[in-house]
């Protein structure tokens, strides 16, 4: 198998590259009316979070004194961060692991469960597969929330609501990460490999694991990063899940102070609090998307255009 | 969404004749259930079960005297004549069909430009764009709320400093405009993103052919790119179906800072949520649930439908 290890870890991020085409004609004409007019609709998609970073370094009186996309009124973001996290005692905290917990568990049981179909589907013929893929595609129009209601009542019988499961579990189907698995492993594991790791006597489950999961490696991080968001951003379902604000994510939890501080009326102390909780929830995604954006992009290419 | 299937294992390794054959093809087999397995365990759980009960559900009433009563298709009846039902469809289809061009549109122009590479710091602007699609629904419209406030929102403060008075998108009237706005903006960059994606991995070959006419980059476009990527495309109108159809978050937290212009009936998946959590009407609220799902997977039907028949046509006519 020492042939096949050194030939599966060339990544396909690198094999990208040298396909890329047309260095052949254009030499890189760039356009001075095209890059303005995008980088006047890019201040369209950061304004608002420029807004919220300058947002949060306000306390609530400059916030409603002073000019909203610039700073003023004294810097006051170590002090936002402070009440932040020592607001009911510490509760923000809590809420942001509660989402992290959430969303890599369920990304990560997504990911496996979903790379282990897709492989499946993409690399054996058995009866019955026209069958279950044509299933699992329908289910990716069957809209998540519609279903949310039944789970919750089934969940409420089984005395699972109210616990981490009942967010977590619901998100561990992901069709279209089968999907776009299928057509990733189709095209990323050759048949021979895994005809020479027969050969060589290797079990099925072996050959997954040693060369099917080393040549998905970018399909991986795409549908991983699919089912992060996806459960990261999710309100619904852990709304209608969850009683105890101790188990709360950030999203419901954020909602929670949302309405209260709209509800204070007077109160309006917790305003900057908001703003504060909404620029730190969103840095974790934002820094794990600019890290890891190498991979879902070659990992997307395959998926899109096979459709 | 159709792939043909992977030819793979037909050839099983040979020495040892037939009987050998068949015993590996069955080992192979078992190995693809058992890969299989997990995945549809939780498939069944998860989406087959919920999907039979709330059809179950929704076939009983829930009476005072006697509880549950088995009362056929009452509750869909009443959902087809129910103005909050059919008022909130009727706004979520709207939307559909104002908002989702837009949005789209933008996502394709977006991924073509980006793609000619033409412009300085294409990265840096892709990046950007898509990084809304980090940001939860939830922090969009709480976001988006202050900034339409009409207070210390910048929009307000800029309009009233240029002297157009206070505009107010928070009234009945441009509610639905402004959650338009807010979805536009969480994602226009993710549906750039699946569209970019497809036009980085069109060959080499079908540019060759333009290159040699001269065509230019508006021909090349219209008449390589955009069918190149029609099925991406497609991908993207059908998660834009389902997304707009089941509007949740954004409602339900406007209704916080605007409940005059949200009622509890403003998208039917709100609706279906006040009903089944505040009235305690479970039954109901499944009718509703189920409804809403085949008017999803209706119109997404339809869609699919009429792209596979717009691609017969062109097959026949070339």
């Amino acid at each position: 198998m020492t042939a096949l290890d050194t030939a599966s870890t060339t990544s396909d991020v690198t094999t990208e590259a040298p396909r890329r085409r047309r260095s052949f004609s254009r030499e890189r004409q760039r356009s001075i009316p095209l890059t303005i007019l995008l980088w006047i609709c890019v201040l369209y998609f950061v304004l608002p979070i420029w807004w919220l970073f300058v947002s949060s370094t306000k306390d609530n009186s400059s916030l409603f004194a002073t000019f909203g996309l610039w700073f003023g009124g004294g810097f006051s973001l170590w002090d936002n961060l402070e009440t932040l996290f020592t607001v009911r005692d510490g509760i923000f905290l809590r809420w942001m692991v509660n989402t992290l917990v959430y969303s890599v568990s369920a990304a990560v049981g997504a990911t496996l469960l979903a790379t282990m179909a897709g492989y499946a589907f993409a690399k054996y013929n058995f009866p019955g597969k026209k069958l279950l893929f044509s299933a699992t595609l329908g289910a990716v129009m069957i809209p998540l929330t519609a279903l949310a209601l039944p789970t919750y009542l089934i969940f409420s019988q089984a005395g699972l609501t109210d616990t981490p499961w009942a967010v977590i579990i619901p998100s561990l189907v992901s069709p279209f990460g089968v999907y776009l698995m299928r057509v990733y492993a189709a095209d990323a594991i050759d048949d021979s490999l895994v005809e020479a790791a027969r050969v060589d006597g290797a079990g099925e489950f072996r050959i997954f694991a040693q060369v099917g999961l080393r040549l998905l490696g970018p399909g991986l991080v795409t549908v991983f990063l699919f089912s992060l968001v996806a459960t990261w951003n999710n309100y619904f379902l852990p709304l209608i899940m969850l009683n105890s604000s101790d188990l709360y994510p950030i999203t419901v939890g954020l909602a929670q102070l949302q309405s209260a501080a709209s509800a204070g009326g007077g109160s309006q102390a917790l305003f900057s609090t908001v703003i504060t909780g909404s620029f730190v929830s969103i840095l974790p995604l934002v820094v794990a998307f600019l890290f890891l954006q190498r991979y879902w992009q070659s990992g997307l290419a395959s998926g899109g255009v096979k459709g | 969404m159709t792939h043909s299937p992977a030819l793979s294992d037909e050839r099983a390794p040979q020495p040892s004749g037939e009987r050998h054959v068949n015993s590996a093809i069955r080992k192979q087999r078992l190995a693809a259930y058992l890969f299989l397995l997990p995945f549809f365990v939780v498939f069944v759980a998860m989406l087959v079960v919920p999907l039979a009960y709330a059809g179950y559900l929704s076939l009983f009433e829930s009476k005072l005297i006697g509880g549950e009563v088995f009362a056929g298709f009452a509750n869909y009846g009443r959902a087809l004549t129910d103005p909050a039902f059919l008022g909130g469809l009727g706004r979520v289809a709207l939307f559909f069909i104002v908002q989702v061009p837009i949005m789209l549109g933008l996502a394709l122009f977006f991924a073509l430009a980006l793609d000619t590479a033409r412009a300085h710091g294409s990265k840096a602007i892709r990046m950007l764009i898509y990084m809304p699609y980090a940001v939860p629904a939830v922090v969009a419209t709480l976001m988006w709320g202050y900034l339409y406030g009409p207070d210390f929102g910048p929009i307000a403060q800029i309009a009233r400093a240029v002297g157009f008075g206070t505009p107010d998108f928070l009234s009945p009237g441009s509610i639905l405009g402004s959650m338009m706005n807010i979805v536009t903006w969480e994602f226009v960059g993710y549906n750039m993103i699946i569209m970019y994606a497809a036009l980085r991995s069109i060959p080499a070959e079908m540019y060759e052919a333009a290159e040699i006419d001269g065509a230019g980059q508006f021909r090349l476009a219209w008449s390589v790119k955009i069918p190149a990527i029609r099925p991406a495309i497609l991908l993207t109108v059908i998660f834009s179906i389902i997304g707009s159809f089941q509007l949740f978050a954004e409602p339900s937290l406007l209704n916080t800072i605007a409940p005059d212009a949200i009622s509890n009936s403003f998208t039917p998946n709100y609706y279906a949520y006040n009903l089944a959590f505040i009235n305690q009407e479970l039954n109901y609220a499944a009718a509703i649930a189920f409804l809403l799902g085949i008017v999803i997977a209706v119109v997404s039907y339809v869609v699919q439908l009429g792209e596979e028949r717009r691609e017969r046509r062109e097959m026949r006519m070339s």
